[in-house]
């Protein structure tokens, strides 16, 4: 059974202010939110900028964003047919559309 | 650009890469652990729910020479002895070492609680509860890595090429993600421990960083692979519905546990059209399994997503809970109750038996270069037996790590000896780097409107459809088309500067590197013209004695990364015919 959801994603990079963009996904039930990111880059902008590794094992923990205001995880958040927003995390550093800085402190390059 | 220096460079944070880390700590060693994703996080191991193989000879008897004999079994005469051996050895020394680091492989009154997988005479896989190997071992390892002063640990740090100047291996080039900066890396020597490459097929077990990152860095310097025909598939795979959380070939307990009845599309038995009586016992063989579902689909009687069903609809859900608990209610959370309706399930991409050629103390023939983990190619042959692929990143992990602090300490002892000329060493690597950042950073000239995230789905519907565990001359000489057509496309670098987390130039970076192991896989496979573990030709069945030997595979033409970059041409693979047991990296 196929659906639409209606994507509103945060765009755009620091020193920028950002700004929504809307994307029309078609998605089949049980469809993620990573899911729906994918398709958005496959099929309308491959400048979106993504962060998973493992896709749908929840495993590497990576795809953290925010949905309609709340922290989730994009490969376990279902897709829905109505409109959903869809942000980087509000208290982790901004690095692009959808990502932010996730990596542990001591795991980050060093300066030189 | 930022410029790092140290003893050894370890590429990749799975469990090869973090035993060599450790490995090269403990004897001396200064280590960067780097990764293109999180420490440990980002790899196939985190992902691994099932088990381990290893002897541990407890609560019953086992050897080394039962867990060796079974591992040459299934890889149909084209082991490397030495390096299954190793795996079965120094595997065991590991999984032991993992459990006084407390991974906690699963007991039962004190003692393991082994379990029968295929493949193997007896009880011989340890696991960790409820389907938590993969985690267990990961964050096991990662423990240990945090308590080896000597490693310093770099996330989303892309490794792109490695440096070899005057021969030797000496560093590497990549890409900060997180700022988009050029990164060079001066180092004693490396260990390439990327994993697989199993993200070429459409229908896979992969994380996004699997695209055979450690096969296109290897031959870019210099180092010959191996077997690169033998890409194990799982045959019955999760396709449909969408399912998180879970292993996809979470469903080979449940088959043998409970049976479980394969239907195609109209909901008939097929396995016994391909000689093979099912009789809801479940028992037909892996290749048989995947065989069947690809015929069955090809006549157009495939299930709706194109594999086949699962069915478990005539065993009372008292069963099913008896029989996987916890399990039972994290399939309700993703909708399925196998009760009620049956799953669909198809063949997909697992492992790669083939690799980086290595010797028994994981060096290439490029002095300085070790690799570990999947990576290598050799120890299983022509297949893989459940297990033995996390025990394999354990051993050749640590064994890569010892082999590159060994080599450093050489190194170090020349320093000393004559600290000028080490400093002016140092200083040209650190050149030779910065001139390939140059160019292989630079924008290019890719038009604006090539998408880069379909060109690599369009990459995997090829693999999948054309280079998939079921070949033809013909489907092998229009994959190789195809992804020469790809690769043709897509050979000039983004127009623009790499900026902060840049999909675009990640993406490019992964075509790079994927085009070039798919053409790798399909150029060997064409060659193999016969039927052996994982490589089956429909056009030549059976196995054939004569073809009892490896294909090596390098570049034909320059090897020079900064050449290879600058030339219009797509790089092209030279096969050569190398016996088994010869030593493949001597
Ligand atoms: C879903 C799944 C289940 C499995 N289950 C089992 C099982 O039950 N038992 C078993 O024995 N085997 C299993 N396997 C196979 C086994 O997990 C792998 O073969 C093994 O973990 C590989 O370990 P590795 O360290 O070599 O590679 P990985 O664990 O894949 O780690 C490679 C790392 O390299 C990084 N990397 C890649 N390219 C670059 C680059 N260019 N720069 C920097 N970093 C890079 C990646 O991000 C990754 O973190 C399973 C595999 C999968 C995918």
């Amino acid at each position: 059974m196929k659906s639409v959801a209606q994507l509103k994603v945060w765009r755009g990079a620091p020193p920028e202010e950002g700004h929504y963009e809307q994307y029309e996904v078609p998605f089949e039930s049980g469809n993620s939110v990573l899911d729906g990111l994918r398709y958005i880059r496959s099929h309308f902008d491959r400048t979106l900028a993504l962060r998973f590794a493992c896709i749908n094992a929840n495993a590497c923990k990576e795809c953290m964003v925010m949905v309609d205001g709340k922290t989730v995880y994009g490969c376990t958040t279902r897709l829905e047919a109505r409109e959903m927003r869809i942000e980087p995390l509000r208290n982790k550093d901004w690095i692009r559309d959808v990502v932010s800085e996730i990596g542990p402190p001591d795991e980050r390059l060093p300066e030189a | 650009m930022r410029n790092l220096e140290t003893d050894v460079l370890v590429v990749g944070a799975g469990g090869a890469g973090m035993y060599a880390a450790v490995e090269a700590a403990r004897l001396g060693s200064r280590v960067i652990l780097a990764d293109r994703g999180l420490i440990g996080r980002s790899g196939a191991t985190v992902m691994a729910q099932m088990t381990v193989a290893a002897a541990m000879g407890e609560p019953a008897d086992d050897s080394v020479e039962a867990h060796l004999a079974d591992t040459l079994q299934a890889g149909r005469e084209l082991c490397e002895p030495d390096l299954s051996r190793l795996l079965c050895e120094e595997g065991l020394e590991c999984v032991r070492e993992m459990d006084t680091w407390g991974v906690g492989w699963a007991r039962a009154e004190g003692q393991l609680t082994p379990v029968m997988a295929p493949g193997h005479d007896r009880p011989r896989c340890v696991y960790v509860d409820f389907l938590n190997t993969g985690p267990a071992v990961s964050r096991t390892l990662r423990t240990q890595v945090i308590r080896s002063p000597l490693v310093q640990r770099v996330g989303d740090l892309c490794i792109t090429d490695l440096v070899v100047h005057e021969g030797r291996c000496a560093g590497a080039v990549g890409v900060h993600l997180t700022t988009g900066e050029a990164v060079t890396i001066v180092a004693g020597a490396v260990v390439l421990a990327c994993g697989g490459l199993t993200r070429l097929y459409a229908r896979n077990s992969a994380s996004s960083n699997m695209g055979g990152d450690a096969y296109a860095l290897a031959l870019r310097a210099g180092a010959p692979l191996i077997d690169m025909e033998f890409v194990q598939f799982f045959p019955i795979g999760h396709l449909a519905p969408r399912m998180i959380g879970m292993d996809p070939i979470m469903w080979d307990p449940f088959r043998y546990k409970l049976g479980g009845r394969l239907l195609n599309g109209l909901k008939e038995e097929f396995t016994h059209r391909y000689g093979t009586e099912d009789g809801g016992r479940y028992t037909i063989t892996r290749d048989q399994a995947t065989y069947a579902i690809y015929k069955e689909v090809e006549a157009g009687r495939g299930s709706p997503h194109g594999g086949a069903w699962l069915s478990f609809e005539h065993l009372p859900p008292e069963q099913l809970r008896a029989a996987f608990g916890p399990v039972v209610d994290r399939l309700a959370k993703n909708g399925i109750d196998l009760a009620k309706t049956p799953i669909e399930v198809a063949p997909i991409a697992h492992y790669h038996m083939g690799g980086v050629a290595v010797d028994t103390r994981m060096a290439t023939v490029v002095p300085g270069l070790f690799v570990g983990g999947e990576a290598v190619g050799g120890a299983n042959g022509a297949n893989r037996l459940s297990g033995n692929a996390i025990t394999e990143a354990f051993a050749f992990g640590r064994r890569a790590g010892a082999s590159a602090a060994q080599a450093v300490s050489v190194l170090a002892a020349d320093a000393v000896a004559d600290p000028v000329a080490s400093a002016s060493r140092i200083e040209r690597v650190r050149a030779q780097a910065q001139r390939l950042i140059e160019a292989t950073l630079t924008p290019g000239t890719l038009p604006t409107e090539a998408n880069t995230a379909a060109a690599i789905d369009e990459l995997q519907t090829i693999m999948s459809r054309k280079v998939g565990p079921f070949r033809t001359e013909a489907g092998l000489r229009e994959g190789l088309d195809g992804v020469r057509a790809l690769a043709t496309r897509f050979h000039a670098a983004p127009s623009f500067a790499p900026g902060a987390f840049d999909p675009v130039w990640l993406d490019w970076f992964d075509l790079r590197n994927m085009t070039l192991v798919a053409e790798t896989v399909t150029v060997a496979a064409l060659e193999r013209t016969e039927s052996r573990g994982a490589h089956q030709r429909e056009d030549h069945p059976g196995l054939d004695p004569n073809w009892t030997l490896h294909l090596e595979s390098r570049l034909a033409g320059p090897t020079d990364a900064i050449a290879l970059v600058q030339s219009q041409a797509n790089p092209q693979i030279a096969l050569a015919r190398v016996p088994v047991n010869a030593g493949v990296a001597a």
